[in-house]
């Protein structure tokens, strides 16, 4: 009845209109409510159609092109074909198991829309399904968002966080029509984990258990944030437990979203067995699993596990203090169940924990020596664990903390010593400005949010605020994370406007009603005129009400007009075609990269294998159909480490890597013409520092002058011979670029060329695309 | 009439591709056609028996003045001639298209050379010779002298036509009949070029020679000496081009008629224009064991078998050809399987193997690399993939107890379940059945 008023209230002049076609107050409020949230689901997938408009059906950047080709892959060749896909295209000599090495979800869902599609008989191409796929999920994101909000809060909240999430920034950066990746269909699955999670626990039924489990399983069948919920969902449970509010319903909800949930996870070839040992000491929080396991694959799962394991830190940091005796008896429970039978624990451990010392309590029938019992378990699992590690770490069964557990506690520590995750950008830490430009009043409503749902506190408030501070933290050590925390941003936020706007409403409509009601009856019932009558007293209240509405309603107005600006100007770039203004203001489109791969499948032999940096395979194998030596999929570090290191080598020393390779061209990205500065030469250092970090005789100071990166005429002699720069500026010293400036003026850096006269000796140049930015050279084979 | 314009057109087809037929091919490797470029014309006469030799074999001599205006090895992007004679020592700049670099594409595209300069080598001739990897001695005045095997000559004391019967042992370059006579040589001498591992020595000279001008005293020790000095070198180059390099023209003349000069430029041009030592590999095939197609992937642990037909050229017909040391690799950026193949005398090589348990783009390599022959280097890529999911066993002895686990669980198990259901199934007042199971219940007992 809450959420009813809350709408009324909402759209008192709706209502209004409404009443006078004679519905009744609940029917009124069900179309307003339905045909608000239809209007959202249209503008969540039309706001994301920008870049279709602009430029042309296309998928955007290089990861999706990847999911593009597997997915034309599945749908070709099949699902069983798909599933043990060996693709000997990419990773030359080494080959990649596609099948077990991705996350298929995106794949599978995108094929069966495109089947779904053509069932009804509209022939589309699967390109259109992969580039609108990401849209149309968001809708849906938006409807669970709604139901969320209900779950959580009220309709109202509901409703907000539908219209918030929609068009939220952080969200659209990655689910913009063609930006065809995991995520676009993930934050649904996430959100929609969640919102059965907490339906599961209010309702304590296990169906909804189930269908948590199930959206599970689709959330790690789609992409690596997986590990969020896994860790969040016992953190929560953990924090119940804690605080006393532990009760039957959680104990249903979690058991069968957490077993089912594990062993559906486990189906995914990717994440395998590795989902229990990860599962198990992310709930169990021991000490030897922080160091083994996880750890090894850190390099296939990058970014995702590195949240994961930073949270690890966090909740050893967290837990330690504050859990104390309880938890310890737990730990070491485990311990001990652990040794019986390692998969029969999983998600047994905190209600039978529990319950046993409930038992014992009862048993002992005496706080004191209740007290006594808990002190003298608590000191014997210490010092058995304490045992167990030392002997573990003397034998050599758990291997000694290395650098890599800090990199738990310090975010920043992959950046310092792994080359290759602090490399990309979207791993940096989050600048304030993005965070202000991805959530915009978001940001402030949030703590705003938190204090309503403390004050309301109940088992679906704590679990919206753990996963708003918890996803807030993460968002903070890196970009891409930010996207995880939106529909807990939007959640909270959702929250603070609509009880806000409900109370301030209730304020406007109440003492309206007691005026109308004073006039004509003089006496009220309602608790709201009563509140009412006696806020009269205050002056300027219903001003001050009116003030603050306004106020509300020009933030949000302003949220919408900064969203659509945002995914008009800054999100909607496909990044493979780029945009300028001419000197005449007009656009100018560079279609260099495509050029380049239509080349390459054009002009090149079949089995021909491309070395480049590894950012543009996945867009050769995808757009030029051809080999490369390394990808996007960063696998292996030796292998580019290898090619870094090529391109760091003088041409000599290189043509031995490239013939070792079997390379036949080598392309490279080149930004001096058009001065579009994220090209190879920028990214040159990191090839230097990924490529030194496996060979040593690749040393960063050999090409920096006095710690300083340059092109110029001052640079490193190494920088001015080795083979990337060569590969650059190959003749580009003829070249004038700007007016007024001389030949050799690279546009991307401001400066004029120090090696103007470059010369291959064994690689001859075969396409240069028509602004320089991609650059194709021919290993001259058999001389 | 429109058969007989058919049959015009196939003929003049014919006629035009005919000239063709008779050149150099994959398919019959010996050279046909040679352009001979001398200083003077004379050298047809002076030189007949090498020329007769080359045209009883079958060659088409073209001879041309060096600085004729009209050279041109290629016309329309083809060339013209599949071999080239340069026995014009003193020539300062060629006429016509011809230069330094025509020489070197020439060979570059796999024709064959033969280089011959003598003490009035012009810079020209020294420079061709340098990019093939000879140097000839840098005093343009030296010859090779050789005070202890020298031939008499009609000048006293004049030692610098020398005897040499240094020859490289290759029976694959200088043919199998022993060269008995030592061949004699007038003319300056060479060294390789160290960083070149193409070229080699086919004649060098005897210890006690060295490189020095007759005519004046020696102020200075001589550069060249010894058997460091070479005569006649040739080069077998990547591409199968191959090249003969002497520091005399008068090596090839008529003049030597009791030495074993004839013999040794006969044999050394059969071996140059690729009358000898020319291989082919053809239907390099592979298969798993026990099957016929050659399949597009393997899988770890497959069983396959590779084979290769390797022949050689005789001049007139492709011979099988008979080695032991043939080998293949199986290769992924280094070799995990290395074989060598056995024959069947019939020129068919083969071999098999278990695929490594490694996947990835492997290759099967043959790189065949013999003195004097032309090199093989075959190489085809196969891709290696894993198991897919249903070819892993089924069922593992480790994984028994699991299995039993999978039936027994904490509260219900598996026969429980089935009793029940069944019960409650087969018993005809489903209503009212014996345990009244109560899911809900259960699971508010827990």
């Amino acid at each position: 009845m809450a959420a009813t008023s809350a709408m009324d209230s909402l759209s008192s002049a709706a209502t209004s209109a409404v009443k006078s076609l004679k519905l009744r107050t609940k029917q009124q409020e069900l179309l307003i409510r339905v045909s608000t949230l239809c209007l959202i689901y249209v503008l969540a997938f039309s706001i994301r159609l920008f870049s279709v408009l602009r430029y042309e059906s296309m998928i955007h950047e290089f990861d999706p092109y990847f999911n593009y080709r597997t997915t034309v892959y599945l749908s070709e060749n099949g699902f069983y074909e798909f599933w043990n896909w060996f693709d000997s295209e990419s990773w030359y000599p080494l080959g990649r198991i596609i099948g077990g090495t991705l996350y298929p979800g995106l794949m599978v869902t995108a094929h069966l829309l495109h089947r779904a599609i053509s069932a009804i008989r509209f022939a589309v191409h699967i390109r259109e399904v992969c580039v609108l796929t990401a849209p149309f999920f968001a809708s849906n994101t938006a409807v669970v968002a709604y139901l969320f909000g209900k779950e959580v809060w009220d309709t109202g909240a509901g409703l907000v966080a539908a219209a918030l999430i929609a068009v939220c920034p952080g969200y659209i950066s990655r689910s913009v029509a063609g930006s065809y990746d995991n995520e676009g269909v993930a934050i649904f699955a996430l959100l929609l984990t969640f919102y059965l999670f907490v339906k599961a626990v209010n309702t304590g039924s296990l169906s909804w258990a189930l269908a948590s489990a199930f959206s599970y399983f689709y959330m790690v069948s789609a992409w690596g944030g997986y590990v969020f919920i896994i860790n969040l969902v016992p953190l929560y449970v953990l924090v119940l437990l804690v605080t006393g509010r532990y009760s039957m319903r959680l104990y249903v909800a979690y058991n069968c979203m957490y077993v089912l949930g594990c062993l559906l996870a486990m189906q995914i070839r990717f994440v395998g067995f590795q989902h229990v040992q990860s599962g198990e000491h992310m709930a169990a929080m021991e000490v030897r699993n922080l160091n083994d396991g996880e750890v090894d694959s850190y390099v296939a799962q990058l970014n995702d596990l590195q949240a994961a394991v930073v949270w690890q830190g966090i909740m050893i940091v967290v837990w330690k203090p504050k859990l104390r005796d309880a938890v310890s008896v737990r730990s070491f429970y485990e311990w001990w169940r652990r040794r019986r039978s390692r998969l029969l624990i999983i998600g047994q451990n905190s209600k039978e924990v529990f319950y046993f010392l409930d038992y014992v309590k009862h048993l002992l029938n005496d706080p004191k020596l209740f007290n006594d019992f808990l002190r003298i378990t608590v000191t014997c699992a210490v010092s058995v664990g304490a045992l167990a590690i030392g002997v573990g770490t003397a034998s050599g069964y758990i291997s000694p903390w290395t650098g890599r557990f800090y990199s738990l506690l310090d975010p920043t520590y992959a950046k310092d010593h792994i080359p290759i995750i602090a490399s990309v950008s979207e791993h940096q830490p989050t600048a304030w400005s993005s965070f202000m430009f991805d959530f915009h009043i978001l940001l402030f409503l949030f703590p705003a949010g938190l204090y309503f749902c403390f004050k309301r506190l109940s088992d679906a408030t704590i679990f919206i605020v753990m996963y708003g501070l918890t996803s807030m933290y993460f968002a903070g050590v890196m970009v891409r994370l930010i996207l995880v925390a939106a529909p807990a941003m939007c959640l909270i936020s959702a929250i603070a406007v609509s009880a806000t706007l409900k109370n301030l409403t209730s304020l406007l409509r109440s003492k309206s009603k007691v005026q109308a009601v004073s006039s004509s009856k003089g006496t009220s019932s309602t608790k709201a005129s009563m509140k009412a009558s006696l806020d009269q007293s205050l002056p300027f209240q219903r001003n001050g009400a009116i003030t603050l509405l306004l106020g509300a309603f020009y933030l949000l107005s302003r949220y919408a007009i900064h969203c659509t600006w945002v995914t008009s100007e800054a999100y909607s770039s496909p990044s493979i075609v780029l945009a300028a203004r001419g000197a005449y203001g007009g656009r100018v489109i560079f279609d260099d990269y495509r050029e380049a791969y239509f080349w390459l499948r054009q002009n090149t032999a079949p089995d021909a294998k491309i070395m480049s940096w590894w950012d543009y395979g996945y867009q050769i194998t995808a757009m030029g159909n051809r080999t490369v030596i390394v990808d996007n999929n960063t696998w292996n570090n030796t292998h580019i480490a290898t090619v870094g290191r090529a391109m760091a080598s003088y041409e000599d020393e290189a043509y031995e890597i490239i013939q070792s390779l079997d390379v036949d061209y080598v392309l490279v990205v080149f930004g001096g013409v058009t001065g579009y500065s994220s090209d190879d030469i920028n990214k040159f250092l990191w090839m230097v520092r990924i490529g030194g970090g496996v060979f040593p005789v690749i040393k960063e100071p050999d090409y920096l002058v006095n710690g300083e990166y340059r092109v110029d005429k001052g640079a490193a002699p190494k920088m001015l011979n080795c083979l990337m720069y060569k590969l650059s500026y190959y003749r580009f010293g003829e070249l004038t670029t700007e007016y007024g400036q001389p030949p050799g003026y690279d546009r991307a850096r401001g400066v004029e060329i120090g090696n103007k006269n470059v010369k291959l000796e064994h690689l001859e140049e075969a396409f240069t695309t028509s602004n320089w930015i991609v650059r194709i050279y021919k290993s001259s084979a058999t001389f | 009439m429109a058969t007989s314009g058919w049959f015009l057109t196939l003929t003049l087809a014919l006629v035009s591709v005919l000239p063709l037929c008779v050149a150099f091919s994959a398919e019959s490797p010996t050279d046909r056609r040679i352009l001979v470029l001398v200083d003077d014309l004379s050298i047809r006469s002076s030189h007949s028996i090498f020329f007769d030799s080359l045209k009883s074999r079958g060659f088409d001599l073209d001879f041309k003045l060096a600085d004729d205006k009209r050279l041109a090895l290629q016309r329309y992007g083809k060339y013209l001639y599949d071999g080239l004679i340069l026995f014009s020592p003193s020539i300062k700049s060629f006429g016509g298209s011809l230069n330094t670099a025509a020489v070197l594409d020439f060979v570059d595209s796999g024709h064959d050379l033969i280089l011959s300069a003598d003490e009035t080598a012009s810079d020209l001739i020294r420079d061709i010779a340098i990019e093939c990897g000879i140097d000839f001695d840098e005093d343009q005045s030296s010859v090779v002298i050789d005070h202890i095997s020298y031939a008499v000559s009609e000048k006293e004391g004049d030692h610098t036509l020398i005897a040499s019967d240094d020859f490289i042992r290759s029976d694959v370059i200088l043919g199998e009949k022993k060269i008995e006579a030592p061949v004699l040589f007038r003319g300056i001498g060479h060294s390789l070029n160290a960083a070149n591992s193409l070229v080699l020595k086919v004649l060098s000279a005897s210890p006690s020679a060295y490189s020095a001008n007759p005519n004046s005293e020696l102020s200075s020790p001589p550069s060249l000496t010894g058997t460091a000095i070479s005569l006649v070198s040739v080069v077998q180059a990547r591409n199968n081009a191959r090249i003969v390099i002497s520091g005399s023209l008068d090596l090839f003349s008529n003049r030597y008629e009791k030495s074993g000069n004839e013999q040794f430029v006969t044999e050394l041009s059969k071996w140059v224009f690729h009358e000898r030592g020319h291989l082919k590999a053809v239907n390099v095939k592979h298969n798993k064991a026990g099957e016929k197609a050659e399949p597009a992937m393997y899988r770890i642990n497959d069983d396959l078998e590779y084979s290769v037909e390797i022949y050689e050229w005789s001049g007139t017909s492709w011979k099988p050809y008979v080695a032991d040391d043939v080998q293949v690799q199986f290769y992924m950026m280094s070799p995990y399987v290395l074989r060598t193949l056995s024959h069947d005398q019939k020129g068919r090589y083969s071999t098999s193997f278990k695929v490594p348990d490694v996947y990835g783009v492997f290759q099967f390599k043959v790189e065949y690399q013999k003195l004097g022959y032309t090199s093989l280097s075959l190489s085809k890529q196969i891709p290696v993939r894993p198991y897919k999911h249903n070819e892993y066993e089924r069922f593992i002895k480790a994984a028994y107890p699991y299995y039993g686990a999978s039936f027994s669980m904490h509260h219900l198990s598996v026969p429980q379940i089935a009793g029940q259901s069944s019960i409650y199934l087969l018993s005809s007042d489903r209503t009212n059945f014996l345990w009244n199971f109560d899911f809900e219940k259960q699971i508010s007992e827990l």
